[in-house]
Order: structure tokens, then C-alpha cells, then sequence
């Protein structure tokens, strides 16, 4: 198996192709157990369908993908969930019509919810406890948002897949996000978070990995990324010196 | 705060349609008729729901549209006269324990047989053709024509009388109205699995993720349920519900034919098409409009009444284009 700081995660020459169209070219990632990693790239450069083939919901044509020393490549998407990994989706996947409650419950693989770990969420998005019995449909964007990566973290995962959740939000809400992607990297969760806003995955992941074309183009720690603008406008199109 | 108010009246009025158009239709018809054709338009209704809310839960959960499903509903009516014809000494006698027991094996005869062969068809027809709805449409047509010249086969190609039981026979008068005894027992049975339907998908988990299935077929993959085994289950429980619809159809109509399940389809879709595809509370309003528009229609203006549900279909799609309650992805 995998221990702290080793790949708990590992792609290697993943091709996944949408109807006729390919879109991942050979994707290489490790994900380090423990850590969390940033997936940066254009819009079109191929994140989303990365996440979206490690879970299963598109199936990789050609490449290995390796998750605690197991290969899942060929697992239905149900099957990989059940391995520990929670996905957001870029749509954030809310059951509109269910409460705040049922959306939570679902992701809990018992009839209840574990206690701890629903303090742990509640504390950490205390809005939804406001709306505990509302439909999950009434709540404003932001905190459809909460409700997803609540959801996420309503059980023990051993990795997370995160996609975009910044997205749209206001910067209040963006704060409050990155406020628990933070606890959950002091928690050493295993995240692997797609985020096309910089400043939030330079305050939050460990590692970070970029891609472009359906090809990953570059790995590194953050920090050196971060600190590195040349590096930023080549591989993003604009460094933290552009925007500051 | 306008704006706030026209959102309420909006989110509301589908709710408040049924009652609305009962309520038109009472100056129009009369106090004694009105009683007898609502009553006879809940119970059609009611009837309705049962073939109907399966084939809109198979639709929401896996985009599956069955055209078959009339089969099931023939069936169903075809068990009800395998069963009933044996025990006819049970429901010639003015006893109502012989005859709703006797009713009660029928029923449960009929969810049996379209429920297993729902199991059969599932396995070997539309396993064959997800995600593919020109297919679907073909095969599932091909299919009910295949299902119903085999039950020709097996029961022949004439209508088979199925007389009501004799203490379900006749009416009862509430001052000038009169309700067919056999109404208000289809109606009880009706609104019993109507509500036990109700509270397996609002109190179980099961339930639950049925619910959200129909919402995020995707998102509950995800979450680690297997939508596949789910979908097998509600796909029985649809066919064994039409089973029991096209039972009690059948015996509300005192014979059975090969073309029972047929004469219910058209209705059935356009109950789809208002209540919004995929939705089970959708579905049961919209039943209940189509029963009670039918049996008001028939009364006031028999020339119209064939159209009637299709202008209303027509009128709520121009008003709600999804039909009055929308699931978010279809």
C-alpha cells in the first residue's frame, strides 16, 4: 500500500476519448497521499475530463490508473466511490429536489450520520445548518457549493476530487471555501482539487500539476510554481505578477 | 415583493389546478351528477396513476422509454381472468370477505406475473439498448406487439367477460348522486398503493436514492450506488404496478381484450407529458386532471371528449413547457 507522502493516486499514459473526439493525450499524475494537489490548465485543456475518468464516468481507452496499489481503470464509477474517493463535480451534482439532510445522507453509507464528522461539516458551513430541511434546489449558488463539499466530507474519504468549486462564487464565499479545503489539508486528506483561480490553489495545495492539451505538461511542489513567474506565464497564459 | 408573490402563486397553482377545475365544473354539471363523474374520474385517475407511475419512474431513472409497457398492463388484466375464473364461487356470493379475497389473490397474482416478466424483459430487451432512444422505441414497440400476440396465443383472440364481484356490483346513493360500489373499492385499493408507493420513496432509503437517481443519475454513481441494480428494481415494481392497474382497468370494464393495455397508452403518456417526466407526484396530479377532465368532458360535451385530455395536455405544456412538475436534468 501507500504511506504518508507516497502516490495514493498514480495516472500514467491515460487516453480517454469522448464520443469520437480525444481529449486526454497521455495524462501522468501522482496524487500523494496526504496532500493536497492542484490540477491548473486553460479551459479545455482536459481537467475535468481527468477527474471525470478517474471516477469511472468516462472510461480511459488507453493508460493505467492506479489507486492504493490497485488498478481501477477498468471499475465501474460505483465501485471506485465505494474505494473511498468522493467526487465534486464541476455542477457541484446537488439533488435539488432533496433536503440539505437527504443530500447528506446519501453520501453516508449507514442510515444515520456519524456525529463527529457532521459537527466537523456543520462547524465548518454553518449555513447549512440554517437550511438542514430546506430542498437543497432553494439555496443560493455559494452554498450549493458548501453542501458539495460538505457532502464530501460527511464519512472519512481517503481522496477527494474536487472540481472548480470557486467558480462563480462571491469572494466571502471563496474565503469560506478555501476556509475548509485548509481544515481539510490540516486533517492530511488526500485532495486532488481542479481550480482555475490561482490564488486559492497557491493557499491551499501542497503540489500542483499542469495541463494543456490533454497532456500534463508540468509537476511540481506549489511553492515552486508559486515562486516562479516566468514558469506561471508559460505554462498558464499569466503569473501572480500579471494579476497582482 | 410583487415579483415574490407571483413566484408563490406559481410555485402553487399546480397544486391548485385539480381542485380548481373540480370546482369549475361543479356549476356547469350539478351538485348529484358532479358527485358521480368525480368520484368516476378519481378512480379512473387512480387507475391511471398505478400503470403510470412506474413507466415515469423508468423513464427518470434510466431515460428508458418503454413502449412495451402496455403488455404489462394487458397481463395483468389477463392473471386477473386465470384467477378469477376458478374462484367464481367465491365471487358470485354476496359475501365481501369472498370477493375482496378473491380480488386481493388476482391482484397479487397479476403484480406477480408482469413483475417477473418485467425482470425477463429487462434482462433481455432493454438491458440491450441503454443510452440508445431510437433503439429503445423500436425494440420496445417490436416487443409489445410480440407480448400481446402471445397472450392471444395463450387466452385467444376474443374478449373474456370479467364480471364484478356480486357485493362490489350496483351503486350506493348519497342523495341524488350514485357511485358505482366497484368505484370507490378501486379507489380504496388505489389510493392505499398510491400511498404506500409515497412513503417507500419519501421514509426508506431506498426510496431515497431512487429519488435522487431520477434527479442526478450521474451524482449518485458517484456517491457509490449501483444505479443498475436500482433500476431492475423499479423496473419490476413498474411492471408489477401496471400489472395491477391493468387488473383492476379490466375489471372496471367487465372484459378483457388484447387491446386493454393499448386503449390505456395514449392517456398514460400525456399523464407523463403533464405531471413532467420522471416525477411521481407529477404524475399522480396529472392522473387525477386527465380522470376527472375525461368524465367532466364526456358529460358536458360527449362530441369533445376524445380530445379533451390533449387540449389539456396542449394548455399545460403552453403554460409549464416541461409539464407542472419538472425534474431538473430531463
Amino acid at each position: 500500500m501507500t504511506g504518508p507522502g507516497g502516490a495514493l493516486l498514480k495516472l500514467e499514459g491515460v487516453y480517454t476519448n469522448i464520443g469520437r473526439y480525444r481529449i486526454l493525450h497521455g495524462v501522468d499524475l501522482d496524487v500523494r497521499e496526504g496532500r493536497v494537489t492542484a490540477l491548473l490548465g486553460r479551459n479545455g485543456a482536459g481537467k475535468t475530463t481527468t477527474l471525470r475518468t478517474i471516477m469511472g464516468l468516462w472510461k480511459a481507452r488507453l493508460g493505467k490508473i492506479v489507486f492504493a496499489a490497485q488498478s481501477i481503470a477498468a471499475l465501474e464509477t460505483p465501485q471506485i466511490a465505494r474505494l473511498g474517493i468522493s467526487y465534486v463535480p464541476e455542477n457541484m451534482g446537488i439533488f435539488g429536489k432533496l433536503t440539505v439532510r437527504e443530500n447528506m445522507l446519501l453520501a453516508t453509507g449507514r442510515p444515520g450520520f456519524a456525529q463527529a464528522y457532521l459537527d466537523r461539516v456543520l462547524e465548518s458551513f454553518p449555513a447549512l445548518k440554517v437550511k438542514w430541511e430546506q430542498p437543497a434546489g432553494s439555496l443560493s449558488g455559494g452554498q450549493k457549493q458548501m453542501l458539495a463539499i460538505a457532502r464530501a466530507m460527511i464519512e472519512p474519504r481517503r481522496l477527494l476530487l474536487i472540481d472548480e468549486p470557486t467558480k462563480g462564487l462571491s469572494p466571502a464565499m471563496v474565503d469560506q471555501l478555501v476556509g475548509a479545503l485548509l481544515r481539510l489539508k490540516r486533517e492530511h486528506t488526500t485532495v486532488l482539487l481542479v481550480e482555475q483561480n490561482f490564488r486559492v490553489a497557491e493557499a491551499v495545495a501542497d503540489d500542483v500539476a499542469v495541463m494543456d492539451e490533454g497532456r500534463t505538461t508540468h509537476s511540481s511542489d506549489m511553492a515552486a510554481l508559486a515562486a516562479n513567474h516566468a514558469l506561471q506565464h508559460r505554462l498558464l497564459g499569466l503569473s501572480m505578477a500579471d494579476s497582482a | 415583493m410583487s415579483g415574490d408573490w407571483l413566484g408563490r402563486i406559481n410555485r402553487w397553482a399546480p397544486y391548485a389546478l385539480t381542485p380548481v377545475i373540480a370546482l369549475a365544473a361543479l356549476p356547469a354539471i350539478g351538485p348529484g351528477p358532479w358527485v358521480t363523474l368525480t368520484v368516476a374520474g378519481l378512480t379512473m385517475g387512480i387507475m391511471l396513476f398505478l400503470v403510470a407511475a412506474g413507466l415515469t419512474l423508468i423513464f427518470g431513472l434510466m431515460d428508458v422509454l418503454n413502449f412495451a409497457h402496455a403488455a404489462f398492463v394487458t397481463l395483468g388484466a389477463y392473471m386477473a381472468v386465470t384467477v378469477l375464473r376458478p374462484l367464481y364461487g367465491w365471487t358470485s356470493e354476496q359475501s365481501l370477505a369472498l370477493n375482496l379475497a378473491a380480488l386481493l389473490l388476482a391482484l397479487v397474482a397479476a403484480a406477480i406475473a408482469s413483475g417477473v416478466l418485467g425482470f425477463v424483459f429487462e434482462r433481455l430487451v432493454i438491458r440491450q439498448v441503454y443510452g440508445a432512444p431510437l433503439r429503445q422505441i423500436l425494440i420496445t414497440i417490436g416487443a409489445l406487439t410480440v407480448i400481446e400476440q402471445l397472450i392471444i396465443v395463450i387466452w385467444g383472440p376474443q374478449g373474456i367477460p370479467l364480471p364484478k364481484p356480486a357485493a362490489l356490483r350496483g351503486s350506493i346513493f348519497i342523495g341524488s348522486s350514485s357511485i358505482e360500489t366497484y368505484r370507490l373499492f378501486a379507489l380504496c385499493v388505489g389510493l392505499a398503493v398510491a400511498l404506500a408507493m409515497h412513503l417507500f420513496l419519501t421514509r426508506t432509503r431506498l426510496g431515497l436514492v431512487v429519488r435522487a437517481g431520477v434527479e442526478d443519475r450521474e451524482m449518485i454513481q458517484a456517491l457509490g450506488y449501483r444505479i443498475r441494480r436500482v433500476f431492475i428494481g423499479v423496473f419490476m415494481a413498474g411492471t408489477a404496478l401496471a400489472g395491477m392497474g391493468g387488473m383492476m382497468w379490466g375489471q372496471y370494464q367487465a372484459v378483457v381484450s388484447s387491446q386493454i393495455g393499448d386503449s390505456m397508452t395514449i392517456l398514460v403518456f400525456i399523464i407523463l407529458i403533464i405531471g413532467g417526466l420522471g416525477s411521481v407526484g407529477g404524475c399522480f396530479i396529472g392522473a387525477i386532471l386527465v380522470g376527472l377532465t375525461s368524465n367532466y368532458v364526456s358529460f358536458l360535451e360527449p362530441k369533445l371528449a376524445l380530445g379533451s385530455n390533449i387540449l389539456l395536455m396542449a394548455l399545460i405544456l403552453l403554460w409549464h413547457p416541461r409539464g407542472l412538475f419538472p425534474i431538473s436534468h430531463h
